[in-house]
């Protein structure tokens, strides 16, 4: 039996409310007043397709060691690099044993995420050992456009394999077909579509149901008996249209999250597969669609253990741990869409020193420090010498992952005058339970309750973005707990 | 075990330029104005100087590395000349460097130069600048005041302190520096301000507000230094010595180990015992007469003074507020203006400390005057609080 062998998700914490938008803009155009309703899921300044992977990573198998899968793929149409697999840094950033492990970026598609996951479970089926796919989306979109609307920022992971299944492999097919819903061209930011109706019509309408028959047909199992039906677009009526057109129990239909989250793109497939995995029942039949250039269709059938297997916080978690955000020029500055004055400070030079960042990449990527082998002490950073006075070995220390470490906050303030996208800049000594220190910058403080002893776990974030040579450099961020 | 410095060295002449905005001047202005006062206080000429040693912080942003930017506007005649950099501690660093080059009987007199011009950066607050590739990797976005805001909020957890408490006791601070400022002709900034001043200020750094901040500023100060023998050969009276000059670096200790709680600057506390230990001071409460001390930000002055063992544990909100450290205290502190309103040209600033305790001791410092004073307590802070270095130098009558 394959099938899933874990899952998890991530959303980032700002909610941005739809109705700044249309205030802001149905001067403008008034259509966009019909899909104010509700907030999306927008990224911090310092989060993108990788930093949001890496949560949805640690949501599905925690930051214990020994996660390593036999294969990491990143699905996503937003990734920062071009030309640098995405997916090592993600791996770097779990602290994944290198050794034998097979990472790719899958791009270019809406149903990247569930094409990754084939070639996943063809991976897990063929014995080669579990495969995680990992599915992050973080759209850029023009201001007043139905998509700036429409999209949200997310990301959703899914592991696959033969050990302890949650879901097992029903069936699957893919239909390959050059209909261009939307499209984004090579070194261009926005999308460009067509017409819904037609998208409607032509698109939805007969390519899912083609595919998901010809599934249907192969597995022998009848449209009626699916519990659960995810079927991802940004076109409000679609999954209940298709449902009624295939025969789908009107219940089975998953909402798509647009008043929630908004489509989270590539990710979306598996950010609502997440979620229907955590309400699921033994023997739920689960089919999953991916559209984009044609149609992938997954059936899985929920086992016992479904109901026993949690996430970290999951789509439900993430869904409750949002935070409202009501100001649109935050949004679209967090974005880079806007010609913004960023103050001469913004101007220092932010040259990424390659040959330093790969010697310090356990620091950078992974979080690890050291632990003394004669002491015991913890640090962060990992040094020659140990720190601590009493000892002072030398080269005593064995590689120490801090990344799932949590700690206590010493001394910190909020700083308005270096530059930051998002000021005041929180910064201060984290004191870590077990053991080690650092002064590290925060995110996602509350201003209102944070103080001294705020409890702290630390996130890969971006910490510096160099705009003039189109890099971005990562690092560690504490998050208060709450 | 080794004597120290105490004694074996004086201050032959010392001069400092206007601090401020100096719009005006380029960085040989400065050390020429600096060095014209120091050189005719001295009563020596140009080429009795032996050696020199230039401190400037942040070469960037004025005058590139090296030392010929001090031997090319002074034309000093092709003698040693060494630039010292070690963060704030920089000018205190020139200082120590001609002090034990007299001291030792290398040469005879010597010159020790801070400057900085950082008001051509086009914006306000410290030039922003690399900490290093690697450190730039990983250290936390900062800016100064964000670093020294740290320790307010490490000292008001340890001491249960209330926040408008501790607020108030470092408004106290500034007032009293900018009352002390007011009559500094050389200061940049020389107005008085009012406590609510201080209190509603925009906030840089919690809670560190824009009058907790020094000002930054060109300037320039020197010092020539000699032995105390030739310094009376040269017909010089009433000396001023110098008692003890130490220097205390982080090791890593305070921010990678678990001891440090955020509330004190640990090599303050270290280096301050050495110099009183060097200058034979037992009791610092009653024998230091006045200090000048790295106020790069309120708070620091604040906990500087238990870190000198003036205060208390706990005790500095309590003494600032009574007024012990204000121009007519116990121990005035700053009576220039310090950092706050004199200015911190970072190169010059610990020069600029010496300049002012040899002006009181010599009682040459007009209208802030103090009565009497023996010894004089200069400190400086460079880095952050948890990775720094320290400089502490005590001077005094060489009588005394």
């Amino acid at each position: 039996m394959i099938g899933i062998t874990a899952y998890g998700a991530y959303l980032p914490r700002a909610r941005l409310q739809k109705q700044v938008i249309a205030d802001a803009n149905a001067w403008f155009d008034s259509g966009l007043r019909g899909l104010a309703k509700g907030e999306k899921a927008m990224c911090n300044w310092d989060e993108d397709a990788i930093t949001m992977a890496t949560e949805a990573c640690a949501d599905a198998l925690g930051r214990e060691a020994g996660t390593t899968p036999a294969a990491l793929l990143l699905a996503s149409t937003s990734l920062p690099f071009a030309d640098r697999q995405n997916s090592v840094i993600l791996a770097e950033a779990m602290n994944f044993d290198p050794a034998n492990l097979r990472t790719l970026d899958v791009t270019s598609s809406q149903r990247s995420a569930t094409s990754a996951l084939l070639n996943a479970l063809d991976i897990a089926a063929a014995g080669r050992g579990d495969a995680l796919v990992v599915a992050s989306e973080h759209r850029l979109t023009k201001c007043a456009s139905r998509e700036e609307m429409l999209y949200g920022d997310g990301a959703a992971a899914v592991a696959v394999g033969q050990g302890e299944i949650l879901a097992e492999l029903v069936g699957s097919v893919s239909q390959p077909v050059d209909f261009i819903d939307h499209y984004r061209a090579e070194g261009r930011d926005y999308d460009i579509g067509w017409e819904e109706r037609w998208v409607r019509d032509e698109g939805y309408m007969k390519i899912v149901p083609r595919a998901v028959g010809a599934l249907l047909d192969q597995a022998g199992v009848a449209a009626a008996d699916i519990a659960h039906f995810v079927m991802p677009t940004d076109q409000r009526q679609v999954p209940g249209g298709l449902a009624k057109k295939l025969g789908i129990p009107d219940a089975a239909v998953t909402d798509n999250l647009l008043q929630r989250v908004g489509i989270t793109g590539a990710a979306h497939p598996l950010l609502l597969l997440a979620q229907r995995l955590e309400e699921a029942k033994p023997g739920d039949l689960l089919l999953v669609v991916g559209f984009g250039q044609g149609c992938d269709a997954l059936l899985f059938r929920a086992t016992s253990r479904v109901a026993q297997w949690r996430p970290q916080r999951g789509v439900s978690g993430w869904l409750a741990a949002g935070a409202p955000e009501t100001n649109y020029n935050k949004f679209q500055s967090f974005n880079g869409l806007l010609d913004k004055e960023l103050g001469k400070r913004s101007e220092v030079d932010k040259t990424a020193f390659l040959s330093a960042m790969y010697r310090n990449r356990a620091l950078t990527n992974s979080f690890v420090g050291g632990k003394c082998g004669q002491c015991q002490t913890v640090q962060i950073p990992r040094a020659h010498y140990c720190v601590n006075p009493e000892c002072g070995a030398l080269d005593s220390q064995e590689a120490y992952p801090m990344a799932g470490q949590r700690g206590k906050v010493a001394t910190w303030t909020a700083d308005r005058l270096t530059f930051d996208f998002n000021p005041p800049a929180y910064f201060g000594m984290v004191v870590f339970d077990c053991g080690g220190r650092l002064m590290m910058d925060l995110t996602e403080v509350d201003p209102e309750t944070f103080d001294t002893g705020a409890e702290v776990s630390v996130h890969f974030r971006i910490k510096q973005i160099d705009t003039q040579r189109g890099f971005r450099k990562y690092f560690w961020k504490a998050i208060p707990k709450r | 075990m080794a004597k120290g410095i105490r004694d074996k060295v004086v201050i032959l002449g010392a001069g400092c330029s206007k601090f401020g905005e100096r719009w005006d001047a380029e960085p040989a202005d400065l050390m020429t104005e600096a060095f014209e006062e120091c050189l005719a206080d001295a009563g020596i000429e140009k080429n009795q100087i032996e050696a020199a040693w230039q401190s400037t912080g942040i070469d960037a942003f004025s005058v590139g590395p090296g030392a010929m930017p001090l031997s090319i506007a002074l034309r000093l005649p092709y003698i040693p000349v060494t630039r010292l950099e070690n963060y704030c501690a920089s000018g205190t660093e020139a200082f120590r460097a001609a002090t034990y080059a007299v001291a030792s009987g290398a040469c005879d007199i010597a010159l020790a130069m801070g400057f900085e011009k950082l008001k051509d950066t086009g914006y306000g607050g410290l030039p922003q600048r690399s900490r290093g590739v690697t450190n730039d990797l990983y250290y936390p976005n900062l800016s100064a005041p964000g670093m020294f805001a740290q320790l307010a909020a490490g000292y008001r957890a340890k001491y249960k302190t209330d926040k408008q408490d501790l607020k108030r006791a470092m408004a106290h601070v500034s007032v009293k520096s900018h009352a002390n400022g007011a009559k500094n002709p050389k200061a940049h900034l020389q107005r008085p301000i009012s406590e609510e001043q201080a209190l509603n200020a925009p906030m840089v750094a919690e809670p560190i507000g824009l009058f907790d901040c020094c000002g930054v500023s060109d300037g320039a100060a020197c010092a020539i230094v000699t032995t105390p023998e030739i310094a009376r050969s040269l017909g010089k009276r009433d000396l001023v010595s110098v008692k003890a000059l130490q220097l205390c670096a982080s090791n890593g200790e305070e921010g990678g180990f678990s001891k440090w709680d955020g509330s004190y600057v640990a090599t303050t506390r270290i280096a301050a015992k050495r110099a009183y230990e060097e200058a034979g001071i037992q009791n610092p409460r009653r024998e230091v007469s006045m200090t000048e001390v790295h106020d790069c930000f309120s708070i620091t002055e604040l906990v500087t003074m238990e870190d000198l063992f003036l205060s208390s544990e706990g005790g500095a909100v309590k003494d600032v507020l009574d007024g012990v450290f204000d121009a007519d205290g116990e121990i005035p502190c700053q009576i220039d203006g310090g950092l706050k309103c004199f200015g911190h040209p970072i190169g010059a600033s610990g020069l600029r400390m010496i300049y002012e305790m040899y002006l009181q001791l010599t009682g040459r410092a007009g209208e802030r005057q103090l009565a009497d004073p023996k010894i004089g307590l200069t400190h400086n802070l460079g880095g952050f609080p948890h990775q720094n270095v320290v400089s502490v130098a005590i001077v005094g009558r060489y009588d005394a």
